[in-house]
């Protein structure tokens, strides 16, 4: 039931959001300070996403695992080559590499 | 549908090709993501079709592991998908004279990657709707069939692979390219450090904490350059 609520609810959300200015607002516009704090949305829910996963691990801080540095190199891959597909083989490959020699 | 089919919509759908390849990893992982914490198959491809939202499926599926309320998830992708705002606002240009039972499938189908195939189509585009259909259109099919061929194997895929860790890794190629000005390199900044100090939180609230004082900061700083100028 509740996966059924949160898909929905998901649902409802994204559509709301989509829909905001093509349909809901018609030809009425946002406000310049609305538009210009979206604008800052990216950059603080994607680094507020992954910030903590390369640096915490089964809740346990780890300021020098694995994840730490497979997260930079596959950084460094994005960043020069605006891959997906590479930065995750790169990313996860390290993460195998570093779990095959033991260091977790 | 029918009448929108036209020389516009293909080439907006051809112009759209080259970003496949990256969204294919992605759809996979937002696929199997869910199914790992306990989406049935069938669960998991609902999601994407009704959710359709591949950042917001990832957090929810995260969010779930960690038992937290529904209201809370469906709270995080509100802030995860407000970039949906943004393009909805920005597009809306080329959307004159479009009637509004058109007008909502295709804001259905507005996602980060036909939005920037749309922006950056041809001068020479006559008829930017179509264009812009006929590019989501080729984006919803290759993530709905992403995810469903990841929510098909999610369930055999060995528990110690560490798959999770393709769940941040996704956002950091999302991420890296949005950092192309400091204000947005200090906003990042910010949220991340924010994110990480409040990570005792419970039910990850450390994403909605982290964001709201990237956001903040970043508004003080643009602030801040408007007054230097």
């Amino acid at each position: 039931m509740k996966i059924w609520l949160v898909i929905v609810g998901v649902g409802l959300v994204s559509l709301f959001l989509r829909s905001s200015s093509l349909v809901l607002l018609r030809n009425r516009k946002l406000p310049e300070s609305v538009t210009s704090s979206l604008g800052l949305v990216p950059a603080a829910v994607l680094s507020a996403l992954v910030a903590p996963e390369l640096l915490f691990h089964n809740g346990q801080f780890q300021p020098f695992g694995p994840r730490l540095v497979a997260g930079i190199v596959a950084g460094l891959v994005a960043w020069k080559t605006r891959n997906v597909l590479w930065t995750l083989v790169v990313g996860l490959g390290l993460l195998f590499v570093a779990q095959a020699i033991g260091w977790n | 549908m029918g009448r929108s089919l036209s020389p516009a919509f293909w080439r907006g759908f051809r112009d759209f090709a080259p970003l496949i390849p990256g969204v294919i990893p992605f759809s996979m992982v937002a696929g199997i993501a869910a199914v790992k914490v306990g989406f049935t198959p069938g669960q998991s491809i609902a999601f994407s079709l009704i959710g359709y939202a591949g950042s917001a499926q990832l957090v929810a599926s995260q969010m779930f592991a960690s038992h937290a309320p529904t209201l809370l998830i469906v709270l995080s992708t509100l802030i995860v998908n407000l970039r949906f705002a943004m393009y909805s606002a920005s597009i809306l240009p080329l959307f004159g004279g479009v009637s509004l039972a058109r007008r909502w499938p295709l804001a259905y189908g507005l996602t980060d990657q036909s939005y920037a195939v749309t922006m950056g189509r041809p001068e020479s585009e006559t008829d930017p709707v179509s264009y812009y259909a006929g590019s989501s259109a080729l984006m919803w099919l290759v993530w709905q069939s992403g995810t469903a061929i990841g929510a098909l194997l999610g369930a055999s895929i060995p528990a110690s692979w560490p798959l999770d860790f393709a769940v941040p890794l996704s956002f950091v190629a999302l991420l890296l390219p949005v950092l192309r000005t400091r204000p947005q390199l200090f906003v990042a900044a910010v949220s991340a450090l924010v994110a990480i100090l409040a990570h005792g939180l419970p039910f990850r609230l450390n994403l909605i904490v982290g964001a709201a004082c990237g956001i903040v900061a970043g508004l003080l700083v643009q602030r801040q350059q408007e007054k230097k100028t």
